[in-house]
C-alpha cells in the first residue's frame, strides 16, 4: 500500500467513524438533555421529570405489567421450546427443518400482519377465557421464537446432546431428568441469551399491545408523551438503558463461538432484522 | 433421583423394520406444533382467507376495495419511504462497514462497532421516535441550537412528523443492520485480489470497477432488499412519530383494525395485510436468490 493511499484511507475512516458516532450518540444524548430541562426558558437543570415518574400510578402499573409479561414470556419460551428442540434432536431429526422453519417464520411476517390475524383470536380469548394484559404473552412467545431458537440452537450444537442423554438414560434417568438436570445445565449461557433477548424484545414491544388495546410499558410511555413529554422521555431513557445493558451483556459475553451460516436455516434472514419497531 | 426407579419407560426402542406402527414419539413435538398452529399459522390463515371473504360469503370485494385512491397512496408512500431509507441506509452502512473492515479484525474498534450495531439494529418504536423528537423536534436540542444560529430547519413546516422525517428516523436502525449484514461480505474480499490488480497495472478505479465492485454487488443489493423489507414492515416507530394524513400501509391497517376511528373494516385490513405479505415475500425471495449468488465468491 502506498503512503498516499494509506493516508487517504485513514482520513476516510476517521471522518466516517466520527460522523457515524455523532449520528448515533446525539439522539440519545438529546434525550438525556430533554429529560433534565426545567419548566421555563432559562430555568436551571432539574431531575424533576425523573422524580415525577413515581407519581404516575398508571406508569408504575405498566412497568410492572411489562416486567411480568417479560417473565411469563421467557419462562413460557423455555418450557415450550427447549424440550421440543431437545426431543427433536434426539428422537425426531426428520422434523428439525420444519421446527426451524416455523421458528424463523415470524421474522418474515410483519408484526402488523400478525396483529390483524390475531385480533379475532384475542377477541375470542377475552370473551371466553379471561381478559388480562398477560394474554399478550401468547403473542410475544411467537415474536421471540426466532431469537430464542437461534440462541438455543447454538447452545445445543455446542454440546453432545446424544451422548449426554444416552449416558443419563443408561444410568436410569427419565426424560425430565435428562432435559432439566443433564442438558439444560450444560447450556446455561445459551439459556441466558435466549432469556435476555426475550426480555429486551418484550420490554420494547408496542405494536401488539397498542392494537390489541392493552397498556404495556411502551403504550403508556406513548400516551404519557402526549401529556408530559419530559417524564415520558425520562422513562424512555430508563427503559432504553435497561434494554441496552441487557443487549450489551449479550453481545460481549454470550455470543456463540460459531455463527450459524444463513444458508443452513430455512429462511435466509439475519436475526438482527427484527426489533420492536 | 426421582426417575431412577423406572428405567424401562422408553429406553431406546429398537427400530422395528417393516413394522408401520403409529410412531408414538411424535407426541413429544405436539405441544409446540399446536401452539405454533394456534398463534402463528391460524392468524396467518385468518389474514389470507379473510381477505377473500366479504359480508356474505366468499368474495373479492376486499381485494377490489384496495383499488381506492387513499389505499394506493398508502402503498406508494410505504414503497417510497422503504426504498429511500433502504438506499440511504445501505450506502451509509456500507461506508461505515468499510471503515471498520479496513481496521484490525481483532481490534477494539471492530468489537465495539459490531456490538453497538447489534444493539442499535434492535432499537425502534416509541423510544426511537422520542429520541428524534428530543433531538430535532420543534423544541429539540439540535433544532434550538441551530435556531440560535439563525438556521431554521423547519422553515417549510415540521417535516419530522411527515414522510421525510420517517426516512431519517428509519436510517437509525437501517445503518446498523447494514453494517451487520455487509461486514461479512467485506471480510470475504482478499487483499491478494487488490495486489493482483496492481501487478496487472490496474489502479484504484480499476480495482473497484472490475474486481471488488462486481463481487460485492450481489451482497450489496441483497442487503438493500433486506433493509427494504425491514422498513416496509415497521409500524411502531411510524405510529409514534407520524401526524395525521398521508399514512403508510401499516398505519392504514391499524386505522381499519381499531374501532375508535369509526372506520372499522377488518376485511379491508386483512386485504391490506395480505398486500404487505405479498410484497415482503417477493422481496425476500429476491434476497434469497442474491444470497445464493453472493456465497459463490465471498466467504
Amino acid at each position: 500500500m502506498t503512503r498516499a493511499r494509506r493516508l487517504r484511507l485513514r482520513v476516510f475512516r476517521v471522518i466516517v467513524l466520527v460522523l457515524g458516532g455523532a449520528f448515533f450518540l446525539v439522539p440519545i444524548g438529546a434525550m438525556f438533555e430533554f429529560s433534565t430541562r426545567g419548566n421555563r426558558v432559562g430555568a436551571p437543570r432539574t431531575l424533576e421529570a425523573w422524580t415525577t415518574i413515581v407519581t404516575y400510578p398508571d406508569l408504575l402499573g405498566a412497568i410492572r405489567d411489562s416486567l411480568g409479561l417479560a417473565t411469563i414470556t421467557s419462562v413460557g419460551m423455555l418450557v415450550l421450546l427447549l424440550p421440543t428442540m431437545i426431543w427433536v434432536r434426539l428422537r425426531l431429526p426428520r422434523l428439525k427443518r420444519t421446527i426451524e422453519f416455523l421458528c424463523l417464520l415470524p421474522l418474515t411476517i410483519p408484526a402488523i400482519v400478525l396483529v390483524v390475524g390475531l385480533s379475532p383470536v384475542y377477541r375470542w380469548m377475552a370473551i371466553n377465557l379471561v381478559d388480562t394484559i398477560f394474554l399478550l404473552s401468547f403473542a410475544y412467545l411467537i415474536l421471540v421464537l426466532p431469537f430464542a431458537y437461534r440462541a438455543l440452537d447454538a447452545g445445543l450444537s455446542a454440546i453432545d446432546v446424544k451422548t449426554l442423554s444416552e449416558a443419563a438414560r443408561s444410568l436410569g434417568a427419565g426424560w425430565g431428568t435428562v432435559m432439566f438436570r443433564v442438558i439444560a445445565p450444560n447450556m446455561a449461557s445459551a439459556l441466558l441469551n435466549a432469556c435476555l433477548l426475550s426480555v429486551a424484545l418484550v420490554l420494547g414491544e408496542f405494536t401488539f399491545a397498542n392494537l390489541l388495546s392493552y397498556l404495556n410499558l411502551q403504550v403508556e410511555i406513548f400516551q404519557l408523551g402526549l401529556a408530559n413529554a419530559g417524564t415520558s422521555i425520562a422513562v424512555s431513557v430508563a427503559s432504553l438503558m435497561f434494554a441496552f445493558i441487557l443487549l450489551v451483556i449479550l453481545s460481549f459475553f454470550g455470543r456463540p463461538r460459531k455463527r450459524v451460516a444463513p444458508e443452513r436455516t430455512g429462511l435466509p434472514y439475519p436475526i438482527a432484522a427484527a426489533g420492536p419497531r | 433421583m426421582i426417575a431412577a426407579g423406572n428405567p424401562d419407560v422408553k429406553t431406546a426402542r429398537r427400530p422395528r423394520e417393516g413394522g408401520r406402527r403409529f410412531p408414538l414419539h411424535w407426541v413429544g413435538a405436539l405441544p409446540f406444533l399446536i401452539y405454533v398452529a394456534l398463534f402463528l399459522l391460524l392468524p396467518t390463515a385468518i389474514v389470507v382467507v379473510g381477505a377473500f371473504v366479504g359480508k356474505a360469503g366468499p368474495s373479492l370485494s376486499n381485494i377490489t376495495d384496495l383499488n381506492q385512491q387513499f389505499v394506493l397512496n398508502a402503498f406508494v408512500s410505504s414503497l417510497l419511504i422503504s426504498t429511500a431509507s433502504a438506499v440511504v441506509g445501505a450506502v451509509t452502512g456500507a461506508l461505515l462497514a468499510y471503515a471498520v473492515a479496513t481496521g484490525n479484525p481483532r481490534g477494539v474498534l471492530r468489537r465495539v462497532v459490531s456490538s453497538a450495531c447489534g444493539v442499535l439494529a434492535q432499537f425502534g418504536g416509541v423510544t426511537l421516535a422520542f429520541a428524534f423528537i428530543a433531538t430535532i423536534g420543534s423544541v429539540g436540542f439540535i433544532r434550538l441550537w441551530l435556531q440560535e444560529r439563525g438556521l431554521d430547519i423547519y422553515a417549510n413546516g415540521v417535516w419530522l412528523t411527515e414522510l421525510p422525517g420517517l426516512v431519517l428516523v428509519y436510517t437509525y436502525f437501517q445503518i446498523p443492520l447494514m453494517v451487520l449484514v455487509f461486514l461479512p461480505a467485506l471480510d470475504g474480499i482478499r487483499p491478494q485480489w487488490r495486489e493482483a490488480t496492481e501487478s496487472l497495472g490496474g489502479g484504484t478505479w480499476h480495482y473497484w470497477r472490475y474486481v471488488a465492485g462486481p463481487l460485492l454487488a450481489p451482497a450489496f443489493l441483497g442487503a438493500t432488499l433486506l433493509l427494504f423489507a425491514n422498513a416496509f414492515s415497521a409500524y411502531a416507530t411510524a405510529a409514534a412519530l407520524i401526524s395525521q394524513g398521508n399514512p403508510i400501509v401499516p398505519i392504514a391497517i391499524s386505522n381499519f383494525l381499531t374501532s375508535e376511528t369509526g372506520r372499522n373494516n377488518p376485511g379491508l385490513a386483512q386485504a391490506l395485510a395480505l398486500g404487505m405479505v405479498v410484497i415482503v415475500a417477493i422481496v425476500m425471495t429476491l434476497y434469497a436468490l442474491l444470497q445464493r449468488r453472493t456465497s459463490r465468491w465471498l466467504r
